[in-house]
Protein backbone atom coordinates (compact mmCIF):
# COMPACT_ATOMS: atom_id res chain seq x y z
CA UNK A 1 0.00 0.00 0.00
CA UNK A 2 1.10 3.63 -0.94
CA UNK A 3 0.41 6.00 1.82
CA UNK A 4 -0.98 9.57 1.19
CA UNK A 5 -0.60 12.61 3.09
CA UNK A 6 -1.68 15.98 2.88
CA UNK A 7 0.34 18.96 4.77
CA UNK A 8 -0.54 22.41 5.85
CA UNK A 9 -4.11 23.40 5.47
CA UNK A 10 -5.57 20.80 3.76
CA UNK A 11 -6.54 18.79 6.94
CA UNK A 12 -7.63 15.74 5.69
CA UNK A 13 -6.41 12.45 7.47
CA UNK A 14 -3.56 10.44 5.66
CA UNK A 15 -4.89 7.28 3.28
CA UNK A 16 -3.63 4.01 2.18
CA UNK A 17 -4.59 2.97 -1.58
CA UNK A 18 -3.54 0.51 -3.60
CA UNK A 19 -1.63 2.60 -6.80
CA UNK A 20 1.32 1.40 -8.82
CA UNK A 21 2.12 5.08 -10.44
CA UNK A 22 0.95 8.95 -9.71
CA UNK A 23 -1.70 8.79 -12.50
CA UNK A 24 -3.43 5.70 -10.85
CA UNK A 25 -3.54 8.12 -7.46
CA UNK A 26 -5.04 11.39 -9.46
CA UNK A 27 -7.68 9.13 -10.60
CA UNK A 28 -8.62 7.91 -6.90
CA UNK A 29 -8.08 11.41 -5.57
CA UNK A 30 -10.08 12.57 -8.89
CA UNK A 31 -13.40 10.02 -6.72
CA UNK A 32 -13.06 12.53 -3.74
CA UNK A 33 -14.95 15.91 -3.64
CA UNK A 34 -13.11 18.09 -1.15
CA UNK A 35 -9.85 16.79 -2.64
CA UNK A 36 -11.29 18.80 -6.31
CA UNK A 37 -9.71 22.20 -5.26
CA UNK A 38 -6.52 20.88 -3.70
CA UNK A 39 -5.51 18.69 -7.11
CA UNK A 40 -5.72 21.69 -9.62
CA UNK A 41 -3.14 23.70 -7.26
CA UNK A 42 -0.63 20.85 -5.20
CA UNK A 43 2.61 20.33 -5.75
CA UNK A 44 3.65 16.34 -5.08
CA UNK A 45 6.41 15.04 -3.53
CA UNK A 46 7.44 11.08 -3.00
CA UNK A 47 9.44 9.87 -0.14
CA UNK A 48 10.02 14.06 0.02
CA UNK A 49 11.44 14.60 -3.13
CA UNK A 50 9.69 16.64 -5.48
CA UNK A 51 7.79 14.91 -8.64
CA UNK A 52 7.01 15.96 -12.04
CA UNK A 53 6.17 13.39 -14.28
CA UNK A 54 2.30 11.43 -13.80
CA UNK A 55 4.64 8.32 -14.98
CA UNK A 56 6.20 8.22 -11.00
CA UNK A 57 5.75 4.74 -10.42
CA UNK A 58 4.80 3.87 -7.02
CA UNK A 59 5.74 0.96 -4.67
CA UNK A 60 4.36 -0.30 -1.55
CA UNK A 61 5.64 1.78 1.32
CA UNK A 62 6.21 4.86 -0.38
CA UNK A 63 4.99 7.67 0.80
CA UNK A 64 3.00 10.45 -1.32
CA UNK A 65 2.84 14.35 0.03
CA UNK A 66 0.24 16.70 -1.73
CA UNK A 67 1.94 20.11 -0.80
CA UNK A 68 -0.45 23.23 -1.21
CA UNK A 69 0.56 26.70 -2.37
CA UNK A 70 3.03 28.10 0.19
CA UNK A 71 3.68 31.44 1.95
CA UNK A 72 6.85 31.44 4.63
CA UNK A 73 7.96 34.32 5.98
CA UNK B 1 27.01 22.26 6.51
CA UNK B 2 23.11 22.79 7.29
CA UNK B 3 22.49 26.62 8.81
CA UNK B 4 18.85 26.35 9.44
CA UNK B 5 17.02 26.79 12.82
CA UNK B 6 13.37 26.29 13.57
CA UNK B 7 11.58 27.76 16.29
CA UNK B 8 8.09 27.75 18.34
CA UNK B 9 6.33 31.02 18.35
CA UNK B 10 8.66 34.28 17.38
CA UNK B 11 11.81 34.34 16.60
CA UNK B 12 14.84 36.16 19.42
CA UNK B 13 16.12 38.49 16.82
CA UNK B 14 18.44 39.91 18.43
CA UNK B 15 19.66 36.83 19.81
CA UNK B 16 20.38 34.96 16.81
CA UNK B 17 21.76 38.42 14.76
CA UNK B 18 24.53 38.38 17.52
CA UNK B 19 24.90 34.73 17.65
CA UNK B 20 25.44 34.40 13.47
CA UNK B 21 27.76 37.19 13.70
CA UNK B 22 29.99 35.97 16.80
CA UNK B 23 30.01 32.66 14.88
CA UNK B 24 31.07 33.93 11.41
CA UNK B 25 33.52 36.69 13.08
CA UNK B 26 37.00 34.98 12.34
CA UNK B 27 36.16 33.43 8.97
CA UNK B 28 36.95 36.57 7.21
CA UNK B 29 33.78 37.40 5.61
CA UNK B 30 33.85 41.12 4.54
CA UNK B 31 29.90 41.15 4.12
CA UNK B 32 27.32 40.13 6.72
CA UNK B 33 23.91 40.87 4.81
CA UNK B 34 20.52 39.72 7.37
CA UNK B 35 16.69 39.62 5.65
CA UNK B 36 14.12 40.09 8.72
CA UNK B 37 10.75 39.19 7.98
CA UNK B 38 8.22 40.78 11.28
CA UNK B 39 4.77 40.54 11.01
CA UNK B 40 2.62 43.55 10.23
CA UNK B 41 -0.57 44.91 12.24
CA UNK B 42 -2.88 45.15 9.05
CA UNK B 43 -6.90 44.00 8.70
CA UNK B 44 -7.17 43.26 12.20
CA UNK B 45 -4.95 39.89 12.82
CA UNK B 46 -3.60 39.12 16.21
CA UNK B 47 -0.67 37.08 14.58
CA UNK B 48 0.50 34.65 11.85
CA UNK B 49 0.79 30.95 12.72
CA UNK B 50 3.22 28.83 10.39
CA UNK B 51 3.11 25.06 9.58
CA UNK B 52 6.42 23.35 8.07
CA UNK B 53 7.24 19.98 6.44
CA UNK B 54 10.61 20.09 7.46
CA UNK B 55 12.29 16.92 5.37
CA UNK B 56 12.04 18.89 2.22
CA UNK B 57 12.48 22.40 3.57
CA UNK B 58 16.07 20.40 4.86
CA UNK B 59 16.82 19.11 1.44
CA UNK B 60 15.48 22.41 -0.83
CA UNK B 61 17.53 24.89 1.75
CA UNK B 62 20.71 22.34 1.24
CA UNK B 63 20.48 22.69 -2.08
CA UNK B 64 20.74 26.40 -1.70
CA UNK B 65 23.63 25.92 0.52
CA UNK B 66 25.77 24.60 -2.15
CA UNK B 67 24.82 27.45 -4.06
CA UNK B 68 26.30 29.22 -1.65
CA UNK B 69 29.19 27.82 -1.20
CA UNK B 70 30.28 27.99 -4.91
CA UNK B 71 30.75 31.62 -4.31
CA UNK B 72 32.78 31.27 -1.11
CA UNK B 73 29.60 32.12 0.78
CA UNK B 74 26.94 30.92 3.65
CA UNK B 75 23.11 30.52 4.04
CA UNK B 76 21.78 30.80 8.11
CA UNK B 77 18.08 30.77 8.30
CA UNK B 78 15.36 30.85 11.03
CA UNK B 79 12.06 30.42 11.09
CA UNK B 80 9.21 30.08 13.35
CA UNK B 81 6.31 27.27 13.91
CA UNK B 82 3.10 27.81 15.35
CA UNK B 83 1.87 31.56 16.65
CA UNK B 84 3.82 34.66 15.84
CA UNK B 85 2.32 38.26 17.42
CA UNK B 86 1.89 41.01 15.09
CA UNK B 87 5.60 43.14 15.55
CA UNK B 88 7.45 39.96 16.51
CA UNK B 89 9.48 38.07 13.68
CA UNK B 90 9.41 35.07 12.05
CA UNK B 91 12.04 34.75 9.24
CA UNK B 92 15.27 35.72 8.91
CA UNK B 93 17.52 35.04 6.11
CA UNK B 94 21.30 36.20 6.46
CA UNK B 95 24.16 35.61 3.45
CA UNK B 96 27.81 35.82 4.56
CA UNK B 97 30.69 36.18 1.59
CA UNK B 98 33.66 37.76 0.79
CA UNK B 99 32.59 40.49 -0.50
CA UNK B 100 28.81 42.43 -0.42
CA UNK B 101 27.71 42.22 -4.06
CA UNK B 102 27.69 38.28 -4.17
CA UNK B 103 25.65 38.49 -0.65
CA UNK B 104 23.45 41.34 -1.78
CA UNK B 105 22.82 39.51 -5.15
CA UNK B 106 22.13 36.12 -2.82
CA UNK B 107 19.83 37.36 -0.27
CA UNK B 108 17.38 38.01 -2.77
CA UNK B 109 17.15 35.42 -5.05
CA UNK B 110 17.32 32.87 -1.88
CA UNK B 111 14.33 34.89 -0.27
CA UNK B 112 12.44 34.90 -3.67
CA UNK B 113 12.73 31.00 -4.13
CA UNK B 114 11.83 31.02 -0.36
CA UNK B 115 8.73 32.51 -0.91
CA UNK B 116 8.17 30.53 -4.40
CA UNK B 117 9.91 26.94 -3.07
CA UNK B 118 9.92 26.57 0.53
CA UNK B 119 7.09 23.95 1.62
CA UNK B 120 6.07 26.01 4.67
CA UNK B 121 1.96 27.66 5.25
CA UNK B 122 0.77 30.75 6.73
CA UNK B 123 -2.10 31.46 8.68
CA UNK B 124 -3.56 34.51 9.76
CA UNK B 125 -5.21 34.56 13.60
CA UNK B 126 -8.05 36.53 14.20
CA UNK B 127 -10.25 35.61 17.39
CA UNK B 128 -7.86 32.53 18.08
CA UNK B 129 -8.91 30.86 14.30
CA UNK B 130 -6.09 30.12 12.40
CA UNK B 131 -7.19 31.12 8.36
CA UNK B 132 -5.07 29.86 5.60
CA UNK B 133 -3.84 32.83 3.77
CA UNK B 134 -4.84 31.27 0.32
CA UNK B 135 -4.55 34.54 -2.00
CA UNK B 136 -1.50 35.10 -0.41
CA UNK B 137 -0.26 31.99 -1.27
CA UNK B 138 2.12 30.29 -4.09
CA UNK B 139 1.83 27.18 -5.73
CA UNK B 140 4.86 25.28 -6.10
CA UNK B 141 6.68 24.23 -9.11
CA UNK B 142 4.87 21.42 -10.62
CA UNK B 143 1.36 22.08 -8.75
CA UNK B 144 -1.71 20.68 -10.12
CA UNK B 145 0.34 17.35 -11.58
CA UNK B 146 -2.99 15.05 -10.24
CA UNK B 147 -5.82 17.37 -11.30
CA UNK B 148 -6.45 14.86 -14.23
Amino acid sequence: MVKVEFLGPIGKAPLELDVTNLAELSKALQGDPEMKKWLENCAVAVNDTMVADLNHPLKSGDRVSLLPPVCGG
Amino acid sequence: MRVLELFDGPLAVEDILARWYREESGSNYGAYIPFIGTVRDEEGIEALSFDIYEPILKSWFDAWQERAKAHDAVLKMAHSKGDVPVHTSSYIAAVFSPKRKVALAMINDFVEDFKASAPIWKYDVRNGERIYAETRSTPMAGSGLLKG
